[in-house]
């Protein structure tokens, strides 16, 4: 397989910032990227994580900061001289041209010898699978076939780095699957180092290597899919990692590691995340942490309200006395009106901090 | 209708249902009032003006006024007036608006001022540019004066009066239109598609070659044709800063003097076929040609 990316150490991002008239769409983004490493910028809509890959991309200028790869900065050069490549959220196909022809596109543009080019671009065709597609035109492909074309383009060029801006956004649930383990299958048989943003916790985990969170421009935090899914660093980021219910109490009761939160009739002891001491804390349970009947620790009297059934189990909403929704997931079978005793853990149990600081909103360069 | 009655062994749908399939349903009715509007304000003039083409005043068969126009000089030479006036103008009035909204294409400060600006002249109306045209290029004026002034040249150019003045007058308010109509089918073609060439290595001559001006071309192929029209029924113009009984006698001239000046309404009518059988030719022209290229979406996906 010649089709391979190029080598070097490491892509460096030293506090990167892009505002907006006076908005920081990001924030002094610091990250460090080896060769071969698949990173996931991870954060809802507005959070900057576009914004960060058009920066690296070049095809927006920085405010602050610079990039480097190895000892060359390049956050000055246009993006048809950094020879990263891109897969767009809409693909971005050439409707004019066919498959091939879009996939040659850069190496025509980079004046590859045409012996040479036909032979890489129907490596690349190979590659993702399209070969009986190579004459059509972008419009005659479904979306996921569409999608190919796109990866292939952007590798046809073994940049050493790959950029993807949420590429399987626009397709449906299957068809995402299917393209989510292509993904990871290309970055493996490559070896591309590949940038990916995404909105989906779910992608971002199965396919990075390292996973940073960002919000509101600024980042919260950077680490492996493991790491940020079961140490999650803050109150926002559990709230990303599926950390559903959040319960703001008073704390009663704090040691080092361990920290007891109480209010309301219900008394929570959990794990002090935020070395918190005193004052108002944040209880972060996950639904699927819950287990209902056994009363062990951490007991709750919830109210059943909505049940929806899943096959294996069923994602329930209840309702404690005091009126806060419960969300947990349960194998047994539950009806609205019934009443049941939730219990959980006090390992899984997170305390945070109730506020994370709130991110600069000026550019910081 | 006729199903409601339900007809249970039939195998044919529904009148209705198969008249909806290709598309024929009484929304089409609205297209009524349109086209009797079509029929008497356009078709029956057309037609009638087609009749009279051939049944000449003078006698002499119906084909008569036709020899005239191509037998005699003085009226076939309009014919090469006009197109030596309404081609060019086109062609300059496309390949400016190029670059203009080319570069405009992208909001900026500014912007809405610049394009008003590039806008203003349709509204002035031909007369209006005509007098601007005599103030600023006639021998005495503006343009020649300071000329002279510089020593840059010995005697005034002539800019008026002539086939030049009309070629100005008809870029200044022809130009609006093909500027909008490119600036239109410009912002039609998705933004992306020229940031995924930049990412791979294609600087700005190769994305406006490869990518942005084959998508363009099916829409300047109809600015084009457009602007041609526009030139071609040139008239007030060829009068007011043309030299209307020489060098710009164009067509519409030729016209307007048989019908409204001679009475001979039938010649008028002739030359005023001739006048669309060559406009229609060159549109046909260019239509084939824009036939052969990619027609399809010029947007993303999603």
């Amino acid at each position: 397989m010649t089709v391979r990316a190029r080598q070097f150490d490491e892509l460096r991002l030293d506090g990167v910032s892009r505002s907006y008239g006076g908005h920081a769409a990001l924030a002094g983004l610091d990250l460090t990227i080896g060769c071969g490493e698949f990173v996931a910028l991870l954060g809802p809509s507005g959070c900057g994580k576009t914004t960060a890959l058009n920066c690296v991309a070049g095809l927006l200028p920085l405010s602050g900061g610079s990039i480097w790869l190895d000892d060359k900065r390049i956050d000055g050069l246009p993006p048809e001289r950094r020879d990263f490549g891109m897969v767009f959220q809409n693909y971005a196909l050439f409707p004019h041209m066919s498959v091939r022809r879009n996939i040659a596109f850069g190496l025509r543009m980079h004046k590859v010898p045409k012996a040479e080019r036909d032979r890489r671009v129907e490596e690349a065709i190979s590659l993702v699978q399209l070969n009986e597609h190579a004459a059509k035109f972008p419009g005659q492909l479904s979306g996921g076939q569409q999608q190919r074309v796109a990866i292939a383009r952007a590798v046809a060029l073994q940049p050493p780095l790959v950029l993807m801006d949420e590429p399987l956004s626009n397709l449906d649930a299957t068809l995402r699957l299917e393209m989510r383990t292509e993904i990871r299958r290309l970055h493996q048989t490559l070896g591309l180092t590949t940038v990916y943003v995404t909105h989906d916790q779910e992608e971002a985990l199965s396919l990075a290597d390292r996973l940073v969170v960002l919000r509101a421009g600024s980042v919260q935090q950077i680490g492996t899919p493991e790491e940020v899914y079961a140490h999650p660093a803050n109150r926002y980021v559990a709230g990303f990692m599926g950390y559903r219910n959040m319960f703001e109490l008073d704390v009663i009761e704090s040691e080092q590691a361990r920290v007891v939160l109480g209010g309301d009739g219900l008394k929570l002891r959990g794990v002090n995340c935020e070395a918190i001491s005193s004052g108002r804390a944040v209880a972060a349970i996950r639904p699927e942490d819950f287990v209902v009947g056994k009363a062990i620790a951490n007991r709750l009297e919830v109210g059943v309200e909505v049940v929806e059934y899943h096959g294996r189990d069923q994602s329930v909403q209840g309702r404690l006395r005091t009126g806060e929704a419960v969300h947990f997931r349960t194998d047994q079978r539950l009806a609205p009106g019934d009443d049941v005793t939730l219990s959980v853990p006090e390992e899984r149990v997170l305390v945070f901090s109730p506020d994370t600081p709130p991110p600069p909103t000026e550019a910081s360069g | 209708m006729t199903a409601a009655t339900g007809q249970p062994t039939a195998t044919r749908p529904a009148l209705r249902h198969r008249l909806a399939e290709r598309g024929i349903d009484r929304a089409l009715l609205l297209l009524v009032p349109g086209l009797i509007f079509i029929a008497v304000l356009f078709l029956y003039p057309f037609l009638y003006g087609v009749g009279l083409s051939f049944s000449p005043q003078q006698g002499g068969g119906p084909f008569a006024n036709y020899r005239k126009f191509f037998d005699d000089p003085y009226l076939r030479n309009t014919l090469w007036t006009t197109f030596r006036l309404a081609l060019p103008a086109a062609l300059i009035n496309v390949l400016a608006s190029i670059p203009m909204a080319y570069k405009l294409r992208r909001p900026f400060r500014g912007k809405r001022t610049l394009t008003t600006l590039l806008v203003v002249p349709i509204t002035l109306g031909t007369v209006l540019t005509a007098e601007g045209l005599l103030e600023y290029l006639a021998p005495a004026g503006w343009l020649n004066k300071t000329l002279l002034a510089l020593h840059l040249i010995d005697q005034p150019i002539e800019l008026v009066h002539n086939y030049w003045g009309v070629l100005f007058s008809l870029i200044i308010t022809g130009f609006p239109f093909a500027f909008l109509l490119t600036m239109s089918y410009l912002s039609g073609i998705d933004p992306t598609l020229e940031s995924a060439a930049a990412t791979l290595g294609a600087g700005w001559r190769e994305r406006f070659r490869f990518i942005t001006l084959p998508l363009l071309a099916p829409g300047l192929a109809i600015t084009f044709c457009l602007s041609f029209v526009l030139a071609f029924s040139v008239f007030p113009s060829a009068f007011l800063v043309g030299d209307p009984s020489g060098r710009t006698r164009v067509i519409s001239i030729a016209a307007y003097h048989a019908a409204l000046e001679q009475f001979d309404f039938s010649l008028g009518s002739t030359i005023a076929v001739i006048m669309t059988v060559a406009m229609l030719i060159v549109i046909a022209a260019v239509l084939a040609w824009r036939g052969t290229l990619y027609k399809g979406a010029s947007g993303g996906k999603g």
